[in-house]
Formats: C-alpha cells, sequence, structure tokens
C-alpha cells in the first residue's frame, strides 16, 4: 500500500512540477490576497497581532482550494481518473497518495507566503518557527486531506469549482478555528495560554477523525 | 396506508399546535426578566430539536443506503434533511427575532448561533450536491457520503464552539441540567408538548416529501424507459 502511496503522490507531484499550472497561479493568487488584504483594513501591529493568523488562514484556505480542486480534476482528460481506479491501487492508496501530493504542494506554498507576510505586515515570525511549522503542518493536512476526499466527490460535477469550496469551508471550520487561534499565538510570541492544548488538541482529534473516515470512504466514492 | 398515517398525524399535530399556541399566549405566565417575549423559546428550542433529529435520521438512513443499496433509505435521508432544513431555519429566524429584543441586535457571533448557521450551511451543501449529479446511483452514493461528513464534522464543531465565548442563554430543561429545575414547572412541560406538536407535523411533512420523491422517481424511471425505447 505504501508504494502505491508514494507512486501516485510522486506521479502528481511530478506532473506538477513539469507544468506548474498550480504552483504558479496559487502563489500569485497569495501574495494578491495578501495584498488586498491590507487596503480593507490598517494593518498596525496591534491589529496584526489580534488577525494575523486569522488572515494567514484565510489566504491558505483560498489557496488550499485551488490546490485540492485539480487533485482529481487533473486526471479528467483521457479518461485517465477510469485508468487509476481499475489499477491495482486501492482506493484508500488512491486518495492517500493525492492527499499527500496535495499537502506537500501546498505546505511549500506556505512556507514561501509565511515571509512575505512577514514583510508586508512587519511581523517577526521566526520567533517560534518549530511550533509554526508544526501547526501549519497539521491544518495543511486537515485541509489536503478533506479537500482531497470532496474533490474526488465533487470531481464529475458541472460546477465543480463553485461546489468544492462551498462544500469544503463550512466542514473545514473546526479545524481552521483551532489552526486560527494556535498561529496567531505563535505569531506574537507571547507566552502558551492555558487553552493552547485544548485547540491542539482538537486540531490533531480532526485530522484523526477524517483522516480515518476518509479512507474508509474513498473506495465508495471512487469506484463508479 | 401511508396517506392514512399522513392524515392522521396531520389531525393530531394541527389541533395541538393549535391548542399549544392558545396556552402559550394566554395560558403560561411572563417570564420575569424577558416579559412576553420569552414566548417565542416554546418554538425555539422544540424546532431546533426537530432538526436535530432530523440530522439524525439523515445520517443512519445514509449509513444504510450505502450498506443495503436500497433507494428507498436515499429518498428518505434526503426527505429527512430537507425537512430539517425547514426547522432549522425556524430555530435561526426565532432566535434573531429574539436576539433583536433582548440584546438589540438580529445576529451576534456567539457559539451556538454560529453552530447554528454553520448547521445549516452545511446540510444545504447536501442539496446543492444532490441537485448537481444527474446519474440517480451515483446522487445517492455521493450524498450518503457526505451526510456522514456533514454529522461528523457538526459533532466537532458544536465541540469546538463550546470553548468560545458565550452569550446565549444556558440549558434550562432539567433533564439537561442534572434535575435542577431552572425554569417553571408549567413552562417546562408546554416545551415539551409542543416539541411533541412539532415532531408530529414533521414527521407528516418527511411522509409527504417522501412521497414525492418516490413518485420523482417513477416518473425518472418511466422517461428513462421511454428514452431507451425510442
Amino acid at each position: 500500500m505504501l508504494h502505491h502511496i508514494w507512486a501516485i503522490a510522486t506521479k502528481d507531484l511530478r506532473s506538477e512540477f513539469r507544468t506548474k499550472e498550480a504552483i504558479n497561479s496559487t502563489m500569485s493568487f497569495s501574495v494578491v490576497i495578501l495584498l488586498l488584504f491590507s487596503f480593507a483594513f490598517d494593518p498596525s501591529p496591534d491589529m496584526i497581532a489580534e488577525f494575523g493568523g486569522g488572515l494567514l488562514w484565510m489566504v491558505f484556505a483560498f489557496a488550499g482550494a485551488l490546490i485540492v480542486n485539480r487533485s482529481f480534476a487533473r486526471e479528467l482528460p483521457n479518461d485517465c481518473i477510469d485508468v487509476l481506479v481499475s489499477s491495482p491501487a486501492s482506493g484508500a492508496s488512491l486518495f492517500l497518495g493525492k492527499s499527500l501530493a496535495s499537502f506537500v504542494l501546498l505546505y511549500g506554498i506556505e512556507c514561501f507566503c509565511l515571509p512575505v507576510f512577514g514583510i508586508f505586515y512587519n511581523i517577526t515570525w521566526w520567533r517560534s518557527l518549530g511550533g509554526l511549522l508544526g501547526v501549519l503542518a497539521l491544518g495543511t493536512w486537515s485541509m489536503a486531506c478533506v479537500g482531497t476526499f470532496f474533490s474526488a466527490l465533487t470531481v464529475n460535477l458541472r460546477l465543480r469549482e463553485l461546489m468544492l469550496p462551498m462544500l469544503l469551508y463550512p466542514m473545514l471550520i473546526p479545524a481552521l478555528l483551532s489552526v486560527m487561534m494556535l498561529t496567531n499565538t505563535l505569531l506574537t510570541g507571547q507566552p502558551l495560554p492555558s487553552d493552547f492544548s485544548v485547540w491542539l488538541r482538537l486540531l490533531v482529534g480532526f485530522n484523526i477523525m477524517f483522516t480515518t473516515l476518509s479512507v474508509y470512504l474513498a473506495e465508495t466514492v471512487l469506484v463508479r | 396506508m401511508r396517506t392514512k398515517v399522513i392524515v392522521g398525524l396531520g389531525l393530531v399535530a394541527g389541533p395541538l399546535l393549535l391548542r399549544n399556541l392558545y396556552v402559550i399566549m394566554f395560558g403560561v405566565p411572563d417570564e420575569m426578566e424577558q416579559g412576553p417575549i420569552y414566548r417565542i423559546f416554546y418554538y425555539h428550542l422544540p424546532a431546533f430539536l426537530t432538526a436535530a433529529i432530523c440530522y439524525l435520521t439523515a445520517m443512519v438512513t445514509s449509513v444504510l443506503y450505502l450498506i443495503k443499496k436500497d433507494q428507498r433509505y436515499d429518498a428518505i435521508a434526503v426527505s429527512a434533511t430537507e425537512t430539517g432544513l425547514a426547522f432549522a431555519a425556524v430555530n435561526l429566524i426565532t432566535g434573531m427575532i429574539w436576539g433583536r429584543i433582548s440584546w438589540g441586535i438580529w445576529w451576534a457571533w456567539d457559539p451556538r448561533l454560529t453552530w447554528a448557521l454553520i448547521c445549516w450551511l452545511v446540510y444545504f451543501g447536501y442539496l446543492m450536491l444532490r441537485s448537481a449529479i444527474d446519474d440517480p446511483t451515483e446522487r445517492a452514493k455521493n450524498s450518503a457520503v457526505l451526510s456522514i461528513f456533514a454529522s461528523a464534522s457538526v459533532a466537532v464543531t458544536w465541540k469546538a464552539i463550546e470553548w468560545w465565548r458565550t452569550q446565549h442563554p444556558g440549558p434550562v430543561l432539567s433533564i439537561r441540567t442534572g434535575g435542577v429545575q431552572k425554569i417553571d414547572p408549567i413552562m417546562e412541560n408546554m416545551l415539551y408538548v409542543n416539541t411533541l406538536a412539532l415532531l408530529l407535523l414533521c414527521a407528516m411533512f418527511v411522509l409527504i416529501r417522501l412521497r414525492q420523491e418516490e413518485v420523482q422517481r417513477e416518473i425518472d424511471a418511466v422517461r428513462r424507459y421511454a428514452h431507451a425505447m425510442n
């Protein structure tokens, strides 16, 4: 199974790095959104300390929808999706491989956006770098996992680009809520508050629950 | 047989709702702090409980559909979800009216309000997904999966927002407060009776919607058959 997951993830990443369609468009889109936020309100240090995590994750959520939307949509031309489903790889391997590829792409874009965010909004984001990268990884996995699953669910729909974010964002609220709180705390560099572990547990619990559910139901969704 | 059940439910629910409306307006006393506006609570909480039961029914029937692949379970799931959404809308709207009078604002980003709205959006997405898929088997399968995801997400969201700031009144029913009587027993009993009335009304709506769904499926089957014959 691990062999199949790896093969599918590397196939997706190789295909993306050759065309760079999603990477280029998502990176530029993220920078534009970061720029637009600065017009919406006065980015004073107090304001950023209060909303920084939320702003950053708004950008990542928009970028994430673009990335995961391509996850299964790129298999539509030439009926590649049918070939993948009929291959010896199980539905769960297919789903996990694609989630892993989405995770790597999204995490890379987040690592690019973090310094840009620091420059634009004057934030010393590297004060708790290890913790921040860990929290980003957990939040990114929840988006990649649930997003990829919904990408499979909506891949054949007429209004795919509209349906995916409509279904995905309400579903992701518990994860987004926790990761915004955690990122905010880590960005300000203040001592960890008492509820930090509660939000962390919620995020980890969300990931375990939805990864299990997605792996279990992936075969049902993919086999037509 | 089902027609008789629908008529029977209507005959019980209709007079009971009218009787409850009379008792709520003229029988039960005013609340000490809120005055007469608290009466909206007799519809607000029962509507929420009814919607929650509908969502639970949709989740159970969705699991049953995935196990047994019987289209009847899918029909029950969509009927329960649509009816649940209507009752959830009643819950949201009555809450907003109460908030306007008591808090001076239509909406506050309070945990319970937020949770109810998220819940409504998630299940509205379920109906949107259904309308976007033409093939009945594909539609039933994807909807069932989404319904299971929705119920899990709603449960997690409910836990998450418990840690948020809150201004919504806390639980008052003695079954939620461990037997502690927080409201007058007359008020609490009225609340249970009106919940029963709304549940009966909801069951009637679900059965009517189920019949519509079955008729629609028959029409679709005949249309496909006619198309195949040509």
